[in-house]
């Protein structure tokens, strides 16, 4: 694949800068949406849906309970997997020799 | 009043489907554009009654021992939103498969859309279960028609379980109508209806809207399917069963629970997924648990936050399902570790599919944003804390699986050569035109709003609600990132409830065989190797055999010494294997029989 269409194409999201760039994107958005929330208690706008002594009232909850449900899943996914997870021959299917009829007719 | 005053918009497309064949090329697939887009104008056209109330048409006395007659279109906010969605995603999906040439798959896809138009418009247990059928046969055929032979396998298996969904169906029916006397269909009241019948109608539906542990047939045969049979699948039977589920079991409480296991059973198989349409997959059934949870939860919001929610599920859901079709016709690959750095040579459809993600995971700007967050709404004003935590958690895992894992393994992560061209016209005319609703329905949900079936006061835009919404995805997407190298692909596949039926059957097969034949050999060893034997025996020597062992006293009696009975009996055994007996006994013999005989037919009398 190393053709000269090679030169005109984007590769942006390969390169090492961009990809520090979206790092840092990405811990600003981060930083951003939590600093957001501290203006919102300044203002007396944070307030819980159900009530007194609700988790959902705690300063940043959904920070918190984004970072440690995505974690936890990941966890037990990754868990379950060693569990679960099986090689693709695991069924004994017939592997098709040729590629199926909706798939482009170039490729064939 | 005339019943048929109103043209029945799923008739246009079960009718249409059957002159799908007489057309050809382009004309074809412009007709199969036209049926959903006459569907869409009859729906648009019938009328629109306020809420709570409804008006019925179509009403036929077709079954003459039912004392009812069957009613064919009951309209209704319900049922006028969820079929609105039906023929709008009906027509993107027709622009979609502009290209296929393949008639089966066209006419079984139509049959299967105008089925859950019917069933969606059903006002009675009876015609919803004809169409509920007829529309698991249909998508029978819409999996077949990708003609491999793991399509095969799979369409199979997903018959078998439809079937038997179906049955629990009937069964509840039955039982219902036996007890009630009625064969309608509306709300049964969690409180008062709970009996055998109700629960296997519940049984039933919830086979349809994949519900662990009758989940695996929709993980194990939409990606089986063909490119656009994917796509036109992923949209139907499970939100048919949603829309049942809302119209009869609003306020079952156990589908709360339901409702949150699928939602983050759904994310824990997405995450171990490998193949990227197998990924979308078990994100329908975690979508969906979002409605049945909302469907336990009852009352006005969460009702019409279902709607919304499947409204723009459909949506979003069709255009994710279009990408990964997209990179699938132009790839032939499907698995996240074959593909990779498709956004050089695919930016249009890495842009749709993109807006597809942010909008599943509720982004704020985009249709999940002002539907999903219904349903949350609806889960606090109930003061429902875990369910409400659940869910939120879910919808983090959301963005997780399908919001960045499908495209960010699809269209970036590691570049393996792969230089598709972009997709066809048709195909990004379709996703464009969805990625279009998505945003539109997130900055402007009221269009939405206003044909939901309860009026929701509901504004997702407020300052609060968005900075939550940001810190609970922005933290999720920082969490996917450092967990990255823990979710690299493997060339695995999980076990899920298949197993039971797929590696079971094998068993039973297995077991059959062993038993089975092992008492067919017994049985031949016995029969053949030795009854069959000491008849014959018996008929060679046991006569003579006999004759001797009365004989040999008599014998002994007339002084006959050793050598002569020997002899006697050699001569016996002779005489019977050549069958040269005197004349004299065959003849005392016969008149025996025949005395047996008189007396037989003399007692007969």
């Amino acid at each position: 694949m190393q053709g000269t269409n090679l030169k005109k194409e984007n590769d942006w999201f390969d390169r090492p800068a961009s990809r520090r760039l979206l790092w840092r994107l990405l811990y600003g958005a981060c930083a951003v949406s939590v600093l957001l929330e501290i203006v919102l208690i300044a203002t007396h706008q944070r307030h819980g849906h159900f009530g007194e002594g609700w988790p959902d009232g705690w300063w940043f909850f959904y920070a918190l309970l984004g970072f440690i449900a995505c974690s936890l899943m990941i966890l037990v996914a990754k868990g379950l997997g060693a569990w679960l997870k099986r090689p693709e021959d695991y069924y004994a299917e017939t592997e098709e020799t040729t590629l199926p009829e909706d798939i482009d007719e170039s490729l064939r | 009043m005339n019943p048929f005053a109103e043209i029945h918009p799923a008739l246009i497309l079960l009718i249409g489907a059957l002159f799908v064949p007489l057309f050809r090329g382009v004309w074809r697939s412009a007709w199969t554009i036209l049926l959903p887009v006459l569907a869409l104008a009859a729906v648009a056209a019938l009328p629109s009654p306020g809420e709570g109330a409804q008006w019925t048409g179509w009403t036929l006395r077709v079954l003459p021992w039912v004392n009812e007659p069957l009613t064919f279109l009951r309209v209704d906010g319900l049922s006028k939103a969820f079929a609105y969605i039906f023929t709008i995603n009906a027509i993107a999906a027709f622009v979609f498969a502009f290209y296929v040439k393949q008639s089966g798959q066209h006419v079984a896809a139509l049959i299967y859309i105008g089925a859950a138009l019917g069933a969606v418009f059903a006002g009675d247990l009876i015609s919803l279960y004809v169409f509920w059928e007829v529309m698991a046969v249909a998508s029978t055929f819409v999996i077949l028609a990708r003609r491999t032979e793991k399509a095969k396998g799979s369409a199979y298996r997903y018959v078998l379980i439809h079937l038997l969904g179906g049955l629990f169906f009937l069964a509840g029916l039955a039982i219902t109508v036996a007890q009630t006397g009625s064969i309608a269909f509306d709300g049964f009241d969690f409180d008062t209806a709970q009996n055998a019948g109700t629960w296997l109608i519940l049984l039933g539906f919830l086979v349809n809207a994949a519900a662990p542990p009758f989940s695996a047939w929709l993980s194990d045969a939409y990606p089986e399917a063909s490119v656009t049979g994917g796509l036109i699948l992923s949209a139907y039977t499970t939100k048919t069963a949603v829309y049942a589920l809302l119209r009869g079991y609003e306020g079952w409480e156990p589908l709360i629970w339901v409702g949150c296991i699928m939602s983050i059973y759904g994310i824990i198989y997405a995450l171990l997924e490998n193949d990227m349409r197998r990924i979308l997959a078990y994100s329908i059934i975690n979508q969906v648990g979002f409605m049945v949870c909302a469907a336990g939860i009852g009352g006005p919001i969460a009702i019409s936050g279902a709607t919304a929610h499947a409204f723009c599920h459909i949506i979003y859901k069709s255009l994710l399902w279009m990408s990964a079709g997209a990179v699938l016709y132009r790839v032939g690959k499907s698995k996240c570790t074959d593909l990779g750095g498709l956004y050089k040579t695919m930016p249009w459809t890495l842009t749709f599919g993109t807006i597809g993600a942010l909008a599943i995971s509720a982004v704020p700007l985009t249709s999940g944003f002002t539907s999903k967050t219904i349903i949350l709404h609806a889960a606090e004003h109930e003061h429902l804390f875990w369910p409400w935590l659940i869910l939120e958690a879910a919808s983090a895992g959301v963005f997780l699986h399908a919001g960045i894992k499908f495209p960010y393994f699809v269209f970036f992560n590691q570049d393996r050569g792969l230089r598709p061209k972009e997709a066809p016209l048709s195909m990004l005319l379709a996703m464009g035109a969805l990625s279009f609703l998505c945003l539109f329905l997130g900055i402007y949900p009221q269009p939405l709003y206003d044909i939901l079936p309860y009026h929701v006061d509901y504004n997702a835009w407020t300052v609060p609600h968005v900075i939550a919404q940001a810190q609970l995805l922005m933290l999720s997407a920082l969490v996917f990132f450092l967990f990255l190298p823990m979710l690299k692909r493997t060339a695995t596949i999980s076990l899920d409830t298949d197993w039971f039926y797929r590696k079971g059957g094998d068993a039973f097969y297995r077991l059959a065989d062993k038993s089975l034949n092992a008492i067919n050999a017994a049985t031949s060893r016995l029969f053949l190797g030795k009854v069959v034997n000491s008849i014959t025996n018996f008929f060679e020597s046991g006569l003579p055999r006999l004759a001797c062992f009365f004989m040999t006293p008599i014998w002994k009696l007339m002084g006959h010494d050793a050598a002569q009975i020997e002899a006697e009996r050699h001569s016996l055994f002779r005489r019977s294997k050549i069958g040269a007996f005197p004349v004299s006994i065959t003849a005392f013999f016969a008149v025996i029989l025949l005395g047996l005989l008189s007396l037989l037919f003399k007692t007969g009398k």
